[in-house]
């Protein structure tokens, strides 16, 4: 670790900070359904030709059925994704011969890239054909980080008293003025930096000492930055952005981390235009911020100090835990990377999370428990709203008020349907890692406390939808793919339909007047409730599970 | 019955503007704006015969060549990815320790202390194209020996092919293996 690569991190920092605000606002206005706004003249005509051609009516739906048009749409798409991926090997644009996905891979692969998860227990390279990365997962993609904005949205709708707005409406908003027009820009810069953008085959050479070497290739750059900017994460090649193809530099690394926290650390901002008060959007951001700065610094330090089993053998170790890790990012960069991708829910990998040092492992494995560290598109943030709800509940309960969230009252039905929502998640991670170790100890291949680490690893990214893996598991199998599939699935829309009746609950609130009794939520103090809240409901839930795998295996190293 | 109506025919829609439009659109500035870029940085010998690409490692086993990292997938670019190793794992340092043993076979001038951590590990991708600056110096002297071309020769093809950090300050200065052997095959005929 060199002075040089933390000012690396700490600018790379400031780039990100200097960002939320603006973007925040843009987004706000983006998602405005009043009339006025520059942007409905920019963007106006081609929406409502795609309003024409898809038979949207601008219309304002209710709470119900706007969360059954993001249920509904989204389970046809699964269905024609997997369509699609069963008989990729007799469509066209295959150019290796990649034959049909099987039922269960294929079921596990259609979830995943529409569930914003984009685990793959597949390998690009061989186990999808050009037709199914450049149309059906490009389509996933973008239609899901579109579904989490558009989730966000009406979320946020509800707790400043507003209607839900149209599910279709905001769909189509958020592709065309946010992730259509920055990923065509950012795909093109990729391809300036090296990453391939081609319909060719591989390529087949002769190397230097004589053998013969097929390279891979293929529309790369278009993938790779819905990939980043969609907080999506799944690879184009079998391992993702470590591939030199796939994150060819230090400057293409900067651009990927910048992608990936583009929109979810604006929502806070954005939250705040629309709640009226820019300053209870800025106390979250700061929230966060610290917790990911805490995390950085965790991990850095792990990583550089290596693994003491191979600095003992005697060898120059200046460079920290190099196992896993590529020369062009040096350990640094690729620790930094790890703590982003899974603070915003990507999944994008450019080291290998399995070859981490323990602690540096368990980093990536508390952002996605935690959730809350921004996190993925649109998603992410209603998690943090809801845990603000949280905050404020129990710091009304300590003091023996009516609590209140942005001047409307949080009663038992909203704690109830809030409870129900935090007891998902573990559910999801926890009951189906003990089903895997006492099932299936045979896809495990590391021995020891790191094996069960690998398996509650991997649900716990699919249940906080991220798609990152451990990915020494052999998980390329019936009971893996079944299982991760419905984690998945569950993971993302159970919490969705239930956070989306809390919105529409509180819409439905007459606000009452803020007065001195009021407890604030625009303040330092609630920040700091928020960040013990937060890391209070984790540790309990996930504590003992965290003893076993990476901290047993720390301390046996 | 309506929601599932309009969500085939959007679908239908986004379909067109995000798969056809977008792709093509990349695709097509892609392969006016940097073509050989975007068909994957393949590089030509001083015959013209392609050799391999710029960003992907090959594997060098001869003396006579600088050697990149560890691949567990002996640099098979058609499939990436590398069974891992979790630090604890007994197999990573036995495999460690069968990488200095060959290392000390090959370099007897060079003291382990000496030798950089990243060309005993698997990279990432199994491809890594790069070793770091110190993992390419300490192979000067084999390759000096072998080859007959002076230290201070090949430190300067190490120098000519040591990438900076992005912008001077983003990743960390690494050498392209391939590039330099190129180098080093042509000043030894």
């Amino acid at each position: 670790m060199t002075t040089l690569s933390i000012i690396a991190i700490l600018v790379t920092l400031l780039i990100v900070v200097a960002l939320a605000k603006p973007v925040g606002l843009y987004l706000a206005a983006a998602f405005d359904y009043g009339s006025g706004s520059r942007l409905n003249r920019v963007f106006g005509p081609v929406e409502r030709l795609i309003y024409r051609i898809g038979g949207i009516r601008e219309e304002n739906q209710s709470w119900k059925t706007y969360a059954a048009s993001l249920i509904c749409s989204n389970a046809v798409m699964i269905f024609l994704i997997y369509l699609v991926l069963r008989f990729q090997g007799m469509l066209p644009l295959n150019p290796a011969g990649i034959p049909n996905m099987e039922p269960s891979l294929a079921f596990n692969t259609a979830i995943s890239f529409m569930a914003n998860t984009d685990l793959q227990h597949y390998s690009g390279e061989s186990g999808a054909s050009y037709l199914s990365q450049a149309s059906v997962l490009v389509f996933a993609m973008f239609v899901s980080p579109a579904t989490g904005l558009a989730l966000v949205m009406a979320f946020i709708r509800g707790l400043t008293g507003k209607g839900a707005g149209n599910f279709f409406v905001d769909l189509i908003r958020a592709l065309t003025r946010v992730l259509l027009p920055v990923a065509f820009v950012s795909a093109l810069l990729f391809v300036f930096m090296g990453v391939p953008q081609t319909f060719e085959p591989a390529a087949t050479v002769t190397t230097l000492e004589g053998a013969q070497q097929t390279i891979a290739r293929g529309p790369i750059a278009s993938f790779l930055a819905i990939k980043e900017l969609g907080n999506n994460g799944g690879g184009f090649l079998g391992v993702n952005s470590a591939h030199p193809f796939e994150n060819p530099s230090g400057l293409s690394n900067l651009l990927q981390i910048l992608l990936m926290m583009l929109v979810t650390t604006a929502l806070p901002f954005a939250y705040g235009k629309m709640a009226g008060s820019i300053k209870q959007g800025r106390v979250l951001f700061v929230s966060m911020l610290v917790i990911l700065i805490v995390m950085t610094g965790i991990s850095l330090t792990a990583e550089s100090a290596g693994n003491p089993v191979l600095n003992a053998l005697g060898v120059q170790h200046a460079q920290g835990s190099m196992e896993g890790k590529e020369v062009r990012f040096g350990e640094t960069q690729s620790a930094f990377y790890s703590v982003i991708t899974t603070a915003a829910e990507t999944g994008a990998v450019n080291t290998m999370h399995d070859t981490l040092t323990p602690i540096g492992g368990l980093v990536p494995l508390a952002n996605m428990m935690l959730n809350t560290v921004f996190g993925g598109m649109g998603v992410g943030f209603v998690n943090v709203l809801m845990y603000a709800i949280i905050a404020v509940f129990l710091s009304g309960l300590m003091v023996g008020r009516t609590p209140e969230f942005l001047g409307r009252k949080i009663e038992g039905k909203e704690m109830k349907l809030i409870a129900v929502t935090l007891l998902i998640q573990p559910f999801l991670i926890l009951v189906p890692t003990a089903i895997a170790l006492a099932t299936h100890p045979e896809t495990i291949s590391n021995p020891g406390f790191h094996g069960l680490t690998q398996a509650l690893y991997e649900y716990t990214s699919s249940a906080a939808n991220n798609g990152s893996g451990f990915e020494g598991l052999s998980d390329a199998n019936t009971f893996w793919n079944v299982s991760t599939g419905i984690v998945m699935f569950l993971g993302r829309y159970l919490s969705m339909v239930t956070l989306l009746a809390v919105a529409g609950s509180l819409a439905a609130k007459k606000p009452i007047p803020e007065s001195s009794g009021t407890f604030r939520t625009d303040t330092a103090m609630f920040g700091a409730v928020f960040v013990g809240i937060v890391l209070i409901v984790g540790a309990l839930t996930f504590f003992p599970a965290v003893v076993l795998g990476p901290i047993a295996e720390q301390l046996t190293l | 019955m309506r929601i599932i109506w309009v969500t085939l025919r959007t679908t239908l829609t986004i379909a067109v503007v995000c798969c056809i439009v977008y792709n093509l659109a990349v695709w097509a500035v892609a392969q006016a704006a940097a073509p050989d870029k975007a068909n994957g940085s393949l590089i030509k010998n001083a015959e013209g015969q392609v050799v391999g690409s710029k960003l992907i490692g090959q594997s060098f086993t001869e003396p006579g060549y600088f050697h990149g990292r560890v691949s567990s997938i002996d640099y098979d670019a058609n499939g990436s990815g590398s069974p891992n190793y979790a630090p604890s794992n007994p197999e990573l340092l036995k495999r460690a320790e069968e990488s200095l043993s060959a290392w000390k076979a090959e370099n007897p001038d060079v003291p382990v202390s000496e030798v950089p951590i990243d060309l005993i590990t698997n990279s990432g991708s199994g491809l890594d194209p790069q070793i770091s600056p110190q993992a390419a110096e300490v192979q000067v002297p084999r390759v000096s020996k072998v080859t007959g071309i002076s230290e201070d020769e090949l430190r300067k093809m190490i120098a000519d092919h040591t990438q900076g950090r992005s912008l001077g300050l983003f990743g960390e200065p690494a050498v392209n293996v391939l590039e330099l052997n190129l180098d080093v095959q042509a000043a030894r005929k």
